[in-house]
């Protein structure tokens, strides 16, 4: 096709569509765009942007109906807000996406051999691969970890991988969540709506399904329950209404048709984890833990904490219960451990790094410091020790005196710091105020492992609803779009 | 031979469903107020409603204090207003944060339990009491307007039947279901004595009234305050007599807010809870109701009028609470515990 013929076809909706100097998910990819690309395309260009507001306000009453919210904090009460979406779907090609699947797949596996090695015979350290003090003493290493066998040697049950595409389409790795990565629930939520609401735009296409999450989270969590019970009990240990993603902690308890519960619901007995039913105690055997480790034992971690269960570290020592994922798996996602992956891939699997990382410079090394330092206006800082994109410094966007004032906070704390050179997020058409622009967005798979991993084919497409910032985080302003993989 | 129910041999082996077996006690819990939240939402509306009406037709006796007390809210709303006037009560019991009965506190607390029923309780369920408490808790003093009371009443009303039209349609039969309908018709049973004693302390002593013009207006209030007025007039066409109401209240099987009635499904839940879900701790329980049930069933409407019907309402009141009391004991034992992981407060009482 001509480009004269395509740039008449995109006439309607995308008429106005600027595209600029970034890669654009849907409309400015480096080679031709694949068939079914070209059909979404093609059937938004003909929506209409009223027809498509009309759309996209269907969406949000039905997401404030239903109640599809996180909580987002105030001075006086928790406000219920609904994320953000974006009724422009983000598609990825069937070989995007199997790059990203093993991908993924060799990172989950990379990770687990890693925290495996750390809490037992520490060989990547004796190496010198990762410094032993980076790990050491990090402060989501457990002490409570050394020397315990998990079931299947599985750490990390459910990861999250951040990830971005550079200007050349290219997928890198921002960071790994292998803690308690949130947001998979909205990627069902966003799909359901999108089949409902915009069924004319899907109409024909080969799109992977996502419904398949639940019960295989459900299968891998009894997969890696504790060896020689014979029905495995699992529960959804939540911090209650109040904790920000208590919605999604409903919807995974609802996707698995297993108990969700609070520390107050669990008691431990001998070493053996039961919850309290209107029948008595009933055992639990493998506990998905949507509460951070400091919370979870108020016996080992955090005496003040009223969110956790007395005697559960106890008895996850000895074997009696699961909990996924596994305690002390943030030396993991640690920002910092991030710069090594590419290594500790290399080390343990003896592979090249599927997925690469973003080049990254760490302040706690005197080099990585100095050239921070000296190209701080060219750099992303990020705190090591947060989330949620506080504390960030983007360069290219602070002043003068906001850079002279980040240069002195890394030279007090140097160590809690990583910088990495800006890169151009892809952008993907968004329906915005003025009509639809390009937004920067991101990726986030998820990969889910028992036996073995699978990754849920799609992932969290979070978009920065402003224009041209790359802070993509629901806290942030951030919004979701609905993420299709196409079969073929 | 009745239910059947303690002799009862489940066709099914054991639990079919992983749910079966495993309500959480602090998801029991929830169910049941959910049911007493929404069903008190419901009566507090008929009752503003009727008073509304009843009170302007002028029918000066019955006046707005009549809710003060039937809530045994006197020293409460006197701390506070200086009369009882329309403007006060119905703020008071719409839209005021601070007094617990308001409906606004408790669409607050029916959404609080809501969300943490969310696991088990149908979609279309939370998305109704989503929607309807939180416009219930955006309610503001300009809402609750004379002119406007009427309207918002019958939305209120139909809101809360609406919730228990999509529960009886989409709830899964389970033990969560036979909670839920023992909050349901407790509350019922404490709603329907209030009722009569208050007015029977309003109307019966008056002697000289009784049977009067205004006599019977009041009586048609307190029906149509418990939804009866017109199973009453189909029932009893010519008898609208204070005995008759009284019996028909207490008493009457097919009347589905009756005593009689309410205390049926509350026996009936916790006898599948006993059989079909095999709970120990009902049997007490149990009996307890069965002897309430008796007494009611035994003697007539006159015997209680005779004997003082304030006293046997509020003996039954004092059952009531005595059996939520045994059914919390029975299902949700505090926790005995070394840590204070109980201290976070419920949200119920």
């Amino acid at each position: 096709m001509s480009d004269m013929k395509m740039a008449a076809q995109a006439a309607g909706l995308f008429a106005t569509y600027d595209i600029p100097d970034f890669f654009c998910e849907l409309l400015n990819r480096k080679d031709l765009p694949p068939p079914g690309l070209q059909l979404v395309r093609d059937r938004l260009s003909r929506f209409g942007l009223a027809e498509l507001r009309r759309r996209a306000a269907a969406v949000e009453a039905q997401f404030y109906r239903l109640g599809i919210t996180f909580t987002v904090y105030s001075d006086r009460e928790a406000i219920d807000r609904v994320l953000p979406f974006d009724v422009i779907p983000r598609v990825l090609t069937a070989a995007e996406w199997d790059h990203v699947d093993r991908g993924v797949q060799q990172r989950v596996r990379a990770i687990n051999l890693f925290l495996h090695d750390i809490y037992h015979d520490r060989h990547i350290l004796r190496d010198n691969v990762v410094p032993a003090e980076l790990v050491l003493g990090n402060a989501n290493y457990c002490q409570a970890m050394v020397g315990l066998d998990v079931p299947g040697g599985v750490y990390v049950h459910i990861n999250g991988t951040d990830l971005v595409r550079d200007r050349d389409g290219r997928f890198l790795v921002l960071e790994d969540n292998a803690r308690t990565p949130s947001g998979v629930s909205y990627v069902l939520e966003d799909r359901q709506m999108m089949l409902r609401l915009m069924p004319d735009l899907a109409t024909g296409l080969d799109i992977r399904p996502v419904d398949e999450y639940g019960p295989r989270l459900h299968r891998a969590l009894v997969e890696v329950a504790p060896a020689g019970v014979m029905d495995p009990q699992v529960v959804l240990l939540s911090p209650g209404i109040y904790n920000a993603a208590y919605f999604e902690h409903v919807f995974l308890a609802r996707e698995m048709g297993i108990p969700l519960v609070e520390g107050r619901d669990l008691l431990v007995e001998d070493g053996r984890v039961y919850m309290r039913t209107v029948a008595g105690p009933r055992p639990v055997h493998s506990i998905y833990r949507r509460l951070n480790d400091d919370f979870l034992d108020p016996q080992v971690f955090n005496p003040d904490s009223l969110l956790g269960v007395p005697g559960l570290v106890d008895a996850y020592r000895r074997g009696n219960v699961t909990l996924a994922n596994a305690i002390g798996t943030g030396v993991a996602d640690d920002k910092a451990v991030y710069a090594y992956m590419p290594r500790i891939i290399r080390y343990y699997l003896d592979e090249e790094p599927i997925l690469t990382n973003v080049e990254t410079h760490i302040c706690a090394e005197r080099a990585g410091l100095d050239y921070t330092l000296a190209n701080l206006e060219n750099l992303v800082v990020k705190p090591v020790g947060e989330s949620g994109g506080y504390g960030l410094l983007i360069g290219p966007h602070a002043t003068r005196a906001e850079l002279d004032d980040f240069r002195a906070r890394l030279r007090a704390d140097p160590a809690n710091y990583i910088s990495q050179p800006v890169i151009s997020l892809s952008v993907s058409p968004t329906l915005c105020p003025a009509g639809v622009e390009a937004r920067h967005v991101d990726l986030r798979p998820f990969a889910v492992t028992g036996h073995d991993t699978w990754v849920l084919p799609g992932g969290l497409s979070r978009v920065a609803l402003r224009k041209g910032s790359l802070v993509v985080n629901s806290s942030q302003g951030g919004g979701s779009k609905d993420t299709w993989v196409l079969a073929s | 031979m009745g239910a059947g129910i303690m002799t009862q041999v489940s066709v099914f082996p054991a639990p079919l469903l992983p749910g079966l077996r495993n309500l959480l006690s602090r998801y029991a819990e929830n169910m049941m107020w959910l049911a007493r939240y929404m069903e008190r939402i419901e009566n507090m509306a008929r009752l503003i409603e009727v008073t509304g009406s009843s009170v302007r037709a002028g029918s000066v006796d019955a006046g707005w204090d009549s809710i003060i007390r039937i809530n045994a809210d006197e020293e409460f709303f006197f701390r506070h207003h200086k009369a009882a006037t329309e403007q006060a009560v119905v703020t008071f019991y719409i839209t005021e944060e601070g007094n617990p009965d308001s409906i606004l506190s408790l669409a607050r607390c029916a959404r609080e339990n809501a969300r943490v029923l969310r696991p088990l309780i149908s979609t279309e369920m939370w998305m109704h009491l989503n929607v309807f408490t939180r416009w219930v808790i955006e309610l503001g003093p300009g809402d609750v307007g004379a002119g406007y009371l009427s309207p918002l009443c019958t939305r209120l009303k139909q809101d809360c039947q609406t919730h228990f039209g999509i529960t009886e349609g989409t709830l899964y039969r389970d033990q969560g279901w036979l909670f839920y309908s023992l909050g349901k018709n407790l509350e019922r049973a404490d709603q329907i004595t209030r009722l009569i004693d208050i007015k029977y302390h309003t109307l019966l002593p008056s002697g000289a009234g009784v049977g009067s013009d205004i006599d019977m207006s009041q009586w048609t209030s307190v029906l149509r305050s418990a939804a009866a007025y017109h199973a009453f007039r189909r029932v009893l066409p010519d008898g609208m007599t204070p005995a008759n109401i009284v019996g028909f209240l207490l008493k009457n099987d097919g009347f589905p807010r009756s005593l009689s009635n309410s205390l049926c499904n509350v026996y009936s839940a916790l006898g599948s809870l006993a059989g079909e879900y095999r709970l120990r701790h009902c049997g007490p329980i149990l009996e307890r109701v069965e002897e309430l049930r008796v007494t009611l069933a035994e003697q007539t409407v006159e015997d209680i009028i005779v004997r003082g019907l304030h006293e046997y309402m509020d003996w039954i009141q004092r059952e009531l609470r005595q059996i939520q009391n045994e059914i919390a004991q029975a299902f949700w034992p505090p926790v005995v515990s070394v840590s204070a992981a109980d201290g976070m407060a419920q949200v119920q009482n």
